[in-house]
Parts: structure tokens; sequence; C-alpha cells
């Protein structure tokens, strides 16, 4: 059954909203100038906003195929999109007093995130290999420019330098990959690829694949393919970095779940090895590259490489149960490194940013409530049982168990100990060392209260809102099924 | 006669020297800038090989796509090599080390 093109149009609303908002708020930028910035970040966050909710009032129907089946709007794509639109109103929400302290306050800031959400929604309802691209394409092209937005800082151009090059490198690999897949199975669309592959994959698509998972792995920065990410997150101004952790990781997580799933199930065991390898490299790159940092916006990039291999062992799994884990996982990632950044942005004395690691010790006698919060965090990202963090890795592992990968687990288990100490190391440092000198006091800021929130969440809120969860990722997973 | 072997191991070919001339070339970003498109083009012969054998027109139409996805990474690419530029007053890539672990 096709249908009208008006149709059509009335599932897409969220995406043309973002498309033709952002563009809207550009014409508006130029004609106002920098002195509109604050106006339009502020309606840049109202835009993301009611897409989100217009995700969630088309949200509940059956699947849907667009434009030929290239587009496909279904319980996964609308649980990613919410996750993602949320992460990017958030985004902005934080920036704002960096941007303004740092002479960064211009309009075009706001609207790169927006055109990027756009490019990040197209990859999470992607059913075709040209919607991949165009959508991969769409999101890393505003990054790249978020990247180097400090055009004035070397460091800045220097991450967007290297972002650039490796991320139009993967989506080379990427599209290779992409041709010799349609090359060998004719056909572009998931379900046709799907169809044309059978249960017994011919050599050609098995090397396509690869490079596709090669072009994947790269923008879940995942190891070995992760190495521009420690400089690009250390480099770009901080705000940026914190967008850069949550939003285009979920986008990448759940473009590379249905660009594995949907078309090449039936021949997972060709796949499975290699994203165990992948997720393996990834945590114990994560886990043991981190020690050594003593800047927190790099150590916070190999945490990122850390989780995204936890993250990878529930799509090894290839099952649904695998794949619910994956959403729950991200899910509460999203969460801790969003809270996990607002901590860092109030890392402010007179006088600049600061982003040593040091110079979080004794925070517990300079600011005891910034310090708990942050505390709490990182208990969750380390995956210390009463906090959520825990059972993210838990739902991943036992997902593993099931689908015969126990190897996977007692390794994924034995590098989570490892990558605990480094976070265990920057609470010592807070509860135990003599204080630094003091972060300047910003009781009740918007960074302040996003802290506060998503600790509360990862300590006691989700644990009673698991439930609700756990049902939406299953019932997204199985969209996918 | 000419086969799609032919093609797709030409494809292969200028892929590997892209990809080569980004690891191996350690003086210039423009130069990166090249070898991407040289892959990127590469795709290109491969997708239209494809199209040509499978007698199937979405290959060509996924080749101008690639075409036109090229065009606009080009011009991001560029602008942010030139706000390198200008910080730095050089472009080596061996240079750009500001971030170590």
């Amino acid at each position: 059954m096709s249908l009208t093109l008006s149709e059509t149009l009335f599932w897409v609303i969220p995406e043309l909203m973002l498309a033709i908002g952002g563009m809207a708020l550009l014409i508006a930028g130029v004609f106002l100038g920098d002195k509109s910035a604050r106006m339009i970040s502020t309606a840049s966050i109202g835009l993301l906003l009611a897409a989100l909710l217009v995700v969630v009032a088309l949200n509940g129907g059956p699947a849907e195929d667009l434009f030929g089946g290239a587009f496909r709007i279904d319980a996964f794509s609308s649980f990613m999109k919410m996750l993602i639109f949320g992460a990017a109103a958030l985004a902005i929400l934080m920036s704002d007093k960096y941007l303004v302290g740092e002479q960064l306050g211009r309009f075009e800031y706001p609207v790169l995130i927006v055109l990027a959400a756009f490019g990040m929604a197209l990859m999470a309802s992607a059913n075709d290999l040209i919607a991949l691209y165009m959508g991969v394409e769409a999101q890393s092209l505003a990054l790249y420019i978020l990247a180097a937005f400090n055009r004035d800082s070397r460091r800045s151009t220097e991450a967007g330098v290297k972002y650039f090059v490796l991320g139009a490198l993967s989506s080379c690999l990427l599209l290779y990959g992409a041709s010799l897949v349609y090359g060998f199975t004719g056909a572009t669309q998931f379900n046709a690829i799907a169809a044309a592959v059978g249960d017994e994959a011919n050599v050609g698509v098995v090397i396509g694949l690869v490079f596709l998972i090669s072009g994947l792995a790269f923008k879940v920065s995942a190891a070995p393919f992760h190495m521009w990410t420690p400089d690009v997150y250390e480099g770009a101004p901080t705000p940026v970095t914190a967008f850069f952790a949550a939003a285009p990781k979920l986008a990448a997580m759940a473009l590379f779940a249905r660009a594995l799933i949907t078309p090449f199930s039936e021949i997972a065991d060709d796949w499975r090895p290699i994203i165990a390898v992948l997720a393996v490299a990834s945590m114990a790159v994560g886990a043991f590259s981190a020690i050594v940092q003593s800047n927190i916006k790099r150590l916070m990039a190999y945490s990122s490489i850390g989780h995204m291999g936890f993250a990878l062992i529930g799509l090894a799994a290839g099952t649904e149960r695998g794949v619910g884990s994956v959403l729950i996982y991200m899910t509460i990632y999203a969460i801790m490194t969003v809270g996990a950044f607002a901590c860092i942005l109030l890392m402010r004395r007179r006088g600049g940013m600061t982003e040593a690691i040091e110079d979080l010790a004794g925070l517990t006698k300079t600011s005891p409530g910034l310090a708990l919060i942050l505390t709490i965090l990182l208990f969750s990202l380390a995956g210390v049982p009463p906090t959520i963090g825990f059972f993210g890795k838990l739902f991943v592992f036992q997902a593993a168990v099931e689908a015969d990968l126990v190897w996977l687990a007692i390794v994924g288990a034995i590098l989570s100990v490892v990558s605990a100490y480094y976070y265990l190391r920057i609470i010592w440092l807070m509860w135990f060392n003599e204080p630094a000198p003091p972060f300047e006091r910003e009781v009740g800021s918007r960074l302040g209260l996003t802290a506060l929130a998503s600790a509360a969440l990862v300590f006691p809120a989700l644990l009673v809102l698991m439930g609700p969860l756990i049902a939406a990722a299953r019932a997204a997973a199985s969209s996918l099924f | 006669m000419i086969g799609l072997g032919h093609y797709l191991s030409v494809a292969a070919v200028l892929f590997a020297i892209g990809m080569a001339g980004i690891f191996v070339n350690r003086k210039n970003v423009i130069i990166i800038l090249m070898s991407i498109e040289l892959m990127l083009l590469a795709v290109n012969i491969n997708l239209v090989a494809f199209s040509q054998f499978l007698g199937d027109l979405v290959g060509q139409v996924f080749a101008f796509m690639v075409l036109t996805v090229a065009a606009a990474e080009a011009a991001v690419g560029l602008a942010i090599l030139v706000a390198f530029f200008r910080n730095r007053g050089d472009i080596a890539v061996d240079d750009a080390n500001l971030m170590k672990n």
C-alpha cells in the first residue's frame, strides 16, 4: 500500500519542522545579527521540544514505510528521536553561559544543532542505503562546523580539521561498503537487501558489510576506529563536546542497529564476531587509556569509547533482547553524560574555565553540592550497583549470555571493573584530597539544575521508572524484528 | 571485452590510492581533501558499473547523491581549513599536534 504525498508528509512532520524551522531561524539570524543569538537559541530549543512532542504524538501506531521504503517510522525510530531531540535541546540550554563568556554567542550555534538533529532524525529512520548516507552526511556536516566553532582558537580549529578528515574517511568506507552491498544484492532498500541475501551470504556482500561496519564504527567511535574522539572532545568548545557525547552517539547507534538487524539478521553469524571484537577493543581502550588522562574532557572521551563498547555487546547478541538492552544502555548513557558535562561546565573559576582533573581536588569542602552530584554520576558511569549505570550493564550482559556469548559478558564484567578505577580515582580526589581553589558559585543556574536533575534520575528516580523504560525499549526493539 | 571485474578493480585501486594518500601524506591537508575526493569518485565508479551491469537505475541515482554531498563536504572542509590556516599560518599535517595523551 503506498501513501499519497500529503499522507507521507504527515508522518515526517518532525523532520520537516526541523529542516524548515532551522533554515527560517538561519534567515532570521542573518537579518537580525548576533544580538539575536539569545532569541534564536530559545526558539531552537522550542523547535526541538515541539518536534519531540510531535514524535510522541505520532508514536504508537503500526510502522509506516515512506518514500518507497527508504524511510521508516516505527517504535524504534520514535524512541531514538525522542532521546536525540531531548539531548539536542539540553545541549543548547547548557551552552548559553559558556558561549557568552567565551565571546562565542553567535546565532549559528543553535541553528547548527537543529540541522544536526535533523540529520540524526534521518539516521534513526533510514531504511535504505541512500537514506543512510544522506542522514549521516546531514548530521556530520553540521558537526564538523560545530567542532571548529571557536574559529579563533587553535585547538578548536585543529579539532575541526581532525574531525572532518576522519569523518570524511569514515563516510568513504561506509559508501564503499554500501556500493558493494548494492552491487551484490541489486538493492539499496534494507528489506529488499534482506530478501536478496537470504540465509547464505556471498563473499561480495560480506566484504561490503565489513566496510559498512567499519564506517559505522567510526561514527560511534568504537575502537579501533576511535582515534579522532579524544582530540575532538578535547579541542572542541566544552558545550559542543557535551553535545557530541550524547546525541550523535545515540543516532549512530540507532543507525548501526537498524543497518545490521533489518538487512543482515539472517547472516548474523557472519557479523557477530566483528561486533564482538569491536566491543572488546572499545571496552579495553576505554578502560586502560583513560587511566593516564589529566584532562577531564579527554577522560570523558575515553569513557564514551568504553561505554560504546558495552552497548555493542548488546548489538553483538543480535537478538530482540540484545537490541532492547542497547536502547536501555544508550538512554542511561545519555542521561549520565549530559549530567557529567553539566558538572564540567560548572568548573569555572575567575579568569575562565578549567579542564584539569586536579582542579576537582577537595571539591566536597569547597562546593559540597556539586561534589555530591558528580559523585553520584561517576558511580553510575562506573556501574556501581545502587545506581542506574549498573542496570544498564546488567541488561547488556544478560542479553549476551542468552545469545551464548558468555565469554563476551565475562570480558565485559572484568573490563568494567578496570574502568571503575579511574572514576573512583576522581571521587577519591574530590573527597579526600586537599582542596584546590574553589569554583565560582552558581546556585540555581540552568547548568546546576541540569546536573541535579540527571543525578536524581541516575540514582533514585530511574530505579522507580525502570519498568516503563524497559517496556518502551523492548517495544522499540521488537519493531526491528 | 571489458567486464564488471575491470571496473571494480579500477575502483578498488583508486580507493586504495586515496586511502594511502590520507595516511602516507605528511605535508599538506589539501592533499588529504583531494584523497577524500578520489575515494568518493572510486565509489561512484563502483556504483555506476554495478548499475549498468544490473540494469538498475538506483545505482546512478546513488552516484548523483554522492556527487552532491561531496561538493557540500568539500565546501565545509575548505572552510574549516581556512580557519585552521588563519590561526597557524600553515597547513602541515605534522604540526597538527596540539593535543596529545
